[in-house]
C-alpha cells in the first residue's frame, strides 16, 4: 500500500499542477538557502585556506605582534623575532625544521612599468625543500632556486599571466631580467598557479642576496616550523610560546608575538563563517517553517476539495488508514519534491558562488558536495513535509463516507 | 434444472436510521424497514425524494449504521461492525455505481478501476490484468488511458461498471445509475447491469423512476416516509438459465 500511495500522491500532485508548485516553493527556498550556504561555506574556507598559502597543516608559523595588519609578515613590528628566538625553537624536541622566513616588500620594474610586491626567501640546503613543499611550490616553467643562485629570481604566477594581467604590459618569460629595487635580476623560473593570491604574486629570491637586498640583518619576519608529528602540533605550541616567552623575556599575557596552527589562522574566518550561517540558517529554518505551514494549507484545503473523493475511495473499500497514508504521503512528497529541487538548486548557487569568488580573488577553489548532508536533507525535507501533512491527513481519514460523498 | 438452496444475501432487521439535527429536532430517515435480498435477486428500491431510500441504500451498503436494528450481510451482523471492519467489507462484498459516476478525475479508467484492488491488498500484475479484462468487458478497451473528462456520461458509467466488479463483489448497489444520462446511453447501462445479473451478482437499484424499476427489477420494494409502503415483484417473468435462482417462484 505504501508503493501504491507514492503513485496516487504524485498522481495528485501532478493533477493540482501549480497550486502543488507554489506550495513546493516555500519548502524548496528554505532547502536551496541551506544547501547553497553550506556548499559556499565550505568552498569559502578553502578558498580562504589557498588565500593564506597554507598547504601544509603541519607547518606552524610564528610571527612577531605588532603593526603588521596591512603588510608582509614581519613588517612594520616593534620586536621583530631574531636568531636568538629561531635557536631556541629548533632546540625543541617536538620540531623537526624551524626556519627563518623574511618577506619584504619592493618594487620591481619591467617593461618600463614599475610595481611592488613581495620578495620570499628561500634558504639553501635542505631547509629550500621544506619551503617549497610548505608552501606548494612547483614550477611552471624555467627552474626553481638552487643554492648558489644570486641575482636570479622566481616568480609566482601572476607575473606570467597573459597580456596586462601581468601588470607590466606583457608576459615575463624565463630569461627576462627585471629590476627589484632597481637592481637587476634574472628570471629563472615562473611557479605553477596556486590560486591564491599571496603565492602567486611572490617573487622567489635566495636568503643571502635578498638580504643584501633588503638590508633586515637578523631581523626575521616570520618562522616556519614543522613539527615531528602532526599529533604533535598542540604540544610543539606550547612548547614555542614557553620558549619564546624566555627568549623574548615577557610574561604569559603579555606575548609580543603570534605562534599560528592552520586552524587557528582559519579560526578567525570559520568564527565569522559560522556567524553567518547561523544568521542564514535562522532564515532558512524560517523558509521551511512557512513552507511547512504552506503545506498544511494545500493539505487542508485539498481535504476540504477532496471530500467527494475521500467518500469515493471509502465506498469503494479504503480504510481510514489508507485515506491517512495517502495524505500523509502526498504531503510527505512535496516537501521531498521541494526538498530535491532545493538541493540540486543550493549544489548550483553554490558551484556558481565559488566560481565567482575564484575568479574575483583569483583562487581555485572547488564545490565540495557533502552527500550526507544531501541525504539528511533530503529525509528532512520529505519528514517536514509528511509532520506537516498529519493534521490534514488525520481530518481526511475521519471523514464520515456518506458525508463525504454529498462533497 | 436442479433446485437450489436459496441463499439470502441481505436482510435488514426493522432498521431505523435517526437524525439529530440542531435544537433538539429529530429527523427519522428510516422507519423500520425490514426486508431480505436474495442472492442473484435484481431488487429496486423506488420512492420519492425524502423517502429514505438513499439512507437505506447506504446501510444496504455498509456505508452507514442504523440507529436501530440489524443488517446482516452474508449472516454477519454489520450494525456491529467498526469503520475499518465496514470498508474492508465494502471492498470485498459490495460494488457501488453511483449516479454522478464519482470517478477519481486524476486517474485513468484503468487505475480507476484499479482502485479498489489496491485497497484490498492485491499485487500490481493481477490489478492490471483484471482492471483490463472489466473494460473489455464493457466494451472500453480502446480507453483504458483516457482520463474521465476524455469520456462522455455513459462511457463513465460504464468505467463505474467495470470498477464495481473489480473485487467480483456478490453485491452491486447502484443508485440512480441512468439519472445523468440520456434514454439511450441509460437503456445501455441498464443492459449491463441486466447482464451482471444474468451471470449471477446480486443488484439492488435505488430509482425514483417506476418504469424503469418495473422494467428491469424482479422485487420493488416502494418507500415512503421512510417505511416500506408496497412489495411489487415482476409477473411474466421469463427465467434465464443463468438466472437459476431467480427463476424459482415467479
Amino acid at each position: 500500500m505504501i508503493k501504491d500511495s507514492f503513485f496516487l500522491a504524485f498522481k495528485n500532485i501532478r493533477h493540482k499542477g501549480l497550486r502543488s508548485w507554489l506550495t513546493i516553493l516555500g519548502i524548496f527556498i528554505g532547502i536551496t538557502t541551506v544547501v547553497a550556504l553550506i556548499s559556499l561555506g565550505n568552498g569559502l574556507k578553502m578558498a580562504v585556506n589557498s588565500q593564506f598559502g597554507v598547504s601544509s597543516t603541519e607547518v606552524i608559523t610564528v610571527q612577531a605582534g605588532g603593526l603588521n595588519s596591512y603588510g608582509p609578515p614581519g613588517s612594520g613590528v616593534v620586536n621583530p623575532l631574531t636568531l636568538e628566538d629561531l635557536d631556541a625553537i629548533k632546540r625543541l624536541g617536538t620540531v623537526e625544521i624551524a626556519i627563518r622566513r623574511n618577506i619584504p616588500s619592493g618594487k620591481l620594474e619591467f617593461n618600463n612599468i614599475v610595481g611592488f610586491g613581495f620578495s620570499g626567501s628561500v634558504p639553501d640546503g635542505e631547509d629550500r625543500e621544506f619551503v617549497y613543499d610548505m608552501m606548494g611550490v612547483e614550477i611552471e616553467t624555467g627552474r626553481l632556486l638552487k643554492d648558489g643562485d644570486g641575482k636570479k629570481v622566481v616568480l609566482g604566477y601572476n607575473f606570467y599571466a597573459e597580456g596586462d594581467k601581468s601588470g607590466f604590459g606583457k608576459r615575463i618569460y624565463p630569461g627576462d631580467e627585471v629590476l627589484i629595487q632597481d637592481e637587476g635580476f634574472e628570471v629563472v623560473g615562473i611557479a605553477k598557479k596556486q590560486g591564491s593570491f599571496l603565492t602567486d604574486n611572490i617573487i622567489y629570491m635566495n636568503d643571502k642576496p635578498l638580504e643584501e637586498l633588503m638590508g633586515y640583518g637578523d631581523d626575521i619576519g616570520l618562522i616556519a616550523i614543522k613539527v615531528k608529528d602532526k599529533n604533535l602540533m598542540e604540544k610543539a605550541k606550547i612548547e614555542i610560546e614557553k620558549a619564546l616567552r624566555k627568549t623574548r623575556n615577557v610574561d604569559v599575557g603579555e606575548e609580543d608575538f603570534e605562534v599560528s596552527t592552520p586552524e587557528a589562522t582559519l579560526g578567525t574566518v570559520n568564527q565569522i563563517l559560522t556567524g553567518v550561517g547561523i544568521f542564514v540558517g535562522l532564515i532558512a529554518g524560517i523558509s521551511i517553517f512557512v513552507g511547512g505551514i504552506g503545506i498544511i494549507n494545500t493539505m487542508t484545503t485539498s481535504v476540504l476539495e477532496r471530500r467527494k473523493e475521500i467518500g469515493i475511495m471509502k465506498a469503494i473499500g479504503a480504510k481510514n488508514s489508507h485515506i491517512f497514508m495517502m495524505f500523509f504521503v502526498e504531503s510527505g512528497l512535496m516537501g521531498l519534491i521541494g526538498g530535491i529541487i532545493g538541493v540540486l538548486a543550493g549544489v548550483l548557487i553554490g558551484y556558481l558562488g565559488i566560481s565567482g569568488i575564484n575568479n574575483f580573488i583569483g583562487a581555485t577553489s572547488h564545490i565540495k558536495i557533502d552527500y550526507m548532508l544531501i541525504s539528511l536533507t533530503l529525509l528532512g525535507s520529505f519528514l517536514i513535509g509528511s509532520i506537516a501533512g498529519i493534521a490534514p491527513a488525520m481530518q481526511a481519514a475521519k471523514q464520515n463516507p456518506v458525508d463525504a460523498l454529498r462533497g | 434444472m436442479g433446485k437450489r438452496e436459496e441463499k439470502i444475501i441481505i436482510q435488514l432487521d426493522n432498521i431505523s436510521k435517526i437524525y439529530e439535527m440542531a435544537d433538539d429536532v429529530r429527523v427519522k430517515a428510516v422507519d423500520g424497514i425490514s426486508l431480505k435480498i436474495k442472492e442473484g435477486d435484481f431488487v429496486a428500491v423506488m420512492g420519492p425524494s425524502g423517502s429514505g431510500k438513499s439512507t437505506a441504500m447506504n446501510m444496504i451498503g455498509s456505508l452507514d449504521i442504523p440507529t436501530h436494528g440489524k443488517i446482516y450481510l452474508d449472516n454477519e451482523n454489520i450494525a456491529e461492525f467498526e469503520e475499518s471492519e465496514l470498508a474492508q467489507l465494502r471492498g470485498q462484498k459490495i460494488g457501488f455505481i453511483f449516479q454522478s459516476f464519482n470517478l477519481v478525475p486524476n486517474l485513468t479508467t484503468k487505475e480507476n478501476v484499479m482502485l479498489p484492488m489496491i485497497f484490498q491488498g492485491i499485487n500490481k500484475e493481477e490489478r492490471i490484468a483484471r482492471a483490463e479484462e472489466l473494460l473489455k468487458k464493457v466494451d472500453l478497451g480502446d480507453r483504458m488511458d483516457h482520463y474521465p473528462n476524455q469520456l462522455s456520461g455513459g462511457q463513465m458509467q460504464r468505467v463505474a461498471i467495470a470498477r464495481s466488479l473489480a473485487n467480483n463483489p456478490e453485491v452491486i448497489l447502484a443508485d440512480e445509475p441512468t439519472g445523468n444520462l440520456d434514454s439511450k446511453t441509460g437503456r445501455m447501462v441498464m443492459e449491463f447491469l441486466e447482464k451482471l445479473n444474468q451471470e449471477g451478482k446480486t443488484i439492488i437499484m435505488v430509482t425514483h423512476d417506476p418504469d424503469l424499476a418495473q422494467a428491469h427489477a424482479d422485487v420493488v420494494y416502494w418507500l415512503k416516509d421512510g417505511k416500506v409502503e408496497k412489495i411489487t415483484r415482476r409477473r411474466n417473468h421469463i427465467p434465464t438459465p443463468e438466472k437459476g435462482l431467480k427463476s424459482r417462484g415467479k
